[in-house]
């Protein structure tokens, strides 16, 4: 039996709540298990679509939310049975590609110095590594808009910070583990900060108010300043050190 | 258009319709009334629709002004409610003319009150809903919450039949609740005593309660799996951080989360957990799935029942 096949048969079903259902394939960050996970959910939208309130995909789950006034935990656990009989063996990425533009610097990224000195590398190098592979959108949650990208590069992998920040600018591209992350808005946070998307993550008043889903593939592009705020990215302002100007101080 | 305008906005008061449903993908909550079936009270009164949008008034203070015609019911916590500084009933229609001004004192019973309005505020929708998140910046007016001289829009109705909810109907809110807990998610990670010590212990609501989620504290729960990938969150979901202290998750939960979780309490209880203050004492008491689903479905025929029992004045 091959590695998938065996995943295939895997799956757990378990009760939730009221009116939810837990899918289960393995407990693994896996780009196979994520592409199971976003097959799962178009073999069920199919399958129950009337029953279905909403569904909630992860890393390696699907949260199956349903209507408890039209149909109950036997008759959905069942419906999923039959529908996931259906679910192929599938290397391939169904979702697409999106390409991001980042702005790389210390000016745009304040942690991208920190990286490279506890990884012994250039910041040039954080910055290509970065950019080097495709990554897979995991799960979308935390703030609306907010992506989980993976995997970041091992040798790219930080910890998140031990005190979070208390403001993370919209925009922000950033690495916590082996994950990385576009902040979708201004919000506290922990990750690691090495650059601006001047591309808007979530925008309520678009008609796509997301540029990617579960299962899309990503790549960070670089592009510098001019070119950052020619596609609108706007620099927050950042705690500079305080400098001492002639002429204006004594 | 004409309809309300706030006057003072009170402790917290929130534009809601019953929720933003099919938005996980997105990442988006779910928001709505924290105590639903008392929402639905205040719409049921007035012949709306049961999606309408109301106001969710926590803890009380909110005062409006009519600018219209229309019909006002207030449901939930138990306040002083005025209209025009005479006091006036809860759970019962009022009709309001131009210039009345409404008033809801603090809550005596209870935290959260509702007011609706015939028809509806009419309010534009974002994302399938006016439910207002204010960690989202969804919902509401432009995702704020209200604020005084925010006007409300509404379609004047002058005739109406005036309807009261039975005294013997309304919900009681208690000092302490009895929570029934679906076993659900992680819950054979936590061995056969942990989960007895949830059940056997009482817990008492902390003052970290909000409609994101509710602490409790009490007896500390362990649980042997500390690893967990993030999955989905559903409503009510009894969520086990590693200090043991339970966090019962409610209507602006986050969609994903990591913490192993025990189960999830019934959406019928949830509702009365919402009206608990900082102090109640809270049990849990494990039920089936099938329990639950009889329970709620008892609750809609309940429902359905008393909704051809109401007074007409």
């Amino acid at each position: 039996m091959t590695r998938l096949q065996h995943q295939l048969n895997q799956y757990q079903l378990t009760v939730a709540g009221e009116n939810a259902l837990m899918l289960y394939f393995d407990q693994r960050i896996d780009p196979v298990i994520s592409a199971l996970v976003q097959q799962a959910c178009t073999l069920i939208r199919a399958e129950l679509a009337e029953d279905i309130i909403d569904l909630l995909p992860s890393y390696a789950s699907v949260l199956i939310l349903f209507n408890p006034l039209s149909t109950d935990h036997y008759r959905v656990q069942a419906q999923l049975q039959h529908c996931l009989a259906h679910l192929q063996n599938s290397n391939q990425h169904s979702g697409k590609l999106v390409e991001l533009p980042v702005y790389y610097s210390t000016e745009s990224g304040p942690d991208l110095a920190l990286i490279a000195s506890t990884k012994n590398i250039s910041v040039a190098e954080v910055i290509q590594r970065h950019q080097a592979v495709s990554y897979r959108v995991y799960a979308i949650g935390f703030a609306p808009g907010f992506a989980y990208l993976g995997e970041v590069d091992p040798l790219l992998q930080m910890p998140r910070l031990a005190t979070p920040r208390a403001k993370v600018p919209r925009g922000a591209v950033a690495i916590a583990d082996r994950q990385t992350a576009v902040y979708p808005a201004a919000s506290p946070g922990g990750w690691n900060l090495i650059g601006l998307c001047p591309t808007r993550m979530f925008n309520p008043a678009a008609e796509h108010a997301m540029p990617v889903a579960v299962g899309d593939e990503v790549r960070f592009v670089a592009i510098d300043k001019a070119e950052f705020l020619r596609l609108g990215g706007e620099l927050p302002e950042l705690e500079l050190p305080k400098l001492e100007c002639s002429g204006t101080k004594p | 258009m004409s309809g309300f305008t706030i006057i003072a906005p009170g402790v917290l008061s929130l534009i809601q319709d019953s929720g933003r449903f099919g938005q996980g993908a997105l990442g988006l909550t779910n928001g709505g009334p924290m105590d639903a079936p008392s929402a639905a009270w205040a719409n049921r009164l007035l012949g709306n629709h049961s999606n309408a949008t109301l106001i969710e008034c926590s803890v009380g203070g909110l005062q409006l002004r009519a600018d219209t015609h229309s019909y006002i019911a207030v449901t939930g916590a138990t306040l002083p409610l005025t209209i025009n500084g005479k006091a006036a009933e809860q759970w019962t229609a009022h009709k309001v003319q131009p210039d009345d001004l409404i008033e809801l004192g603090m809550v005596t019973k209870g935290l959260r009150a509702y007011i609706a309005v015939a028809g509806g505020f009419t309010i534009t929708p974002q994302f399938g809903s006016s439910a207002t998140v204010l960690r989202e910046a969804i919902g509401g007016l432009n995702g704020n919450k209200l604020r005084a001289g925010d006007k409300l829009s509404a379609n004047s109705i002058d005739k109406l039949q005036r309807q009261r909810l039975p005294a013997r109907y309304r919900p009681q809110f208690n000092q302490v609740l009895t929570l029934r807990l679906i076993e659900g998610y992680q819950a054979q990670s936590f061995t056969a005593t942990e989960r007895q010590r949830l059940y056997l212990n009482s817990y008492k609501v902390t003052p970290q309660a909000d409609r994101m989620g509710y602490k409790l504290s009490g007896s500390a729960i362990s649980c042997q799996q500390t690893q967990l990938l993030s999955e989905g969150i559903c409503y009510g979901s009894v969520q086990i951080p590693p200090d043991g202290q339970p966090i019962v998750l409610l209507n602006d939960r986050q969609t994903l989360g990591g913490y192993p979780k025990i189960g999830s309490v019934l959406s019928l209880d949830c509702a009365l957990l919402a009206q608990a203050g900082a102090g109640t004492t809270v049990y849990f008491t494990p039920i089936s799935p099938e329990q639950a689903h009889n329970a709620l479905c008892l609750a809609k025929v309940r429902t359905a029942a008393i909704s051809s029992q109401l007074v007409s004045l």
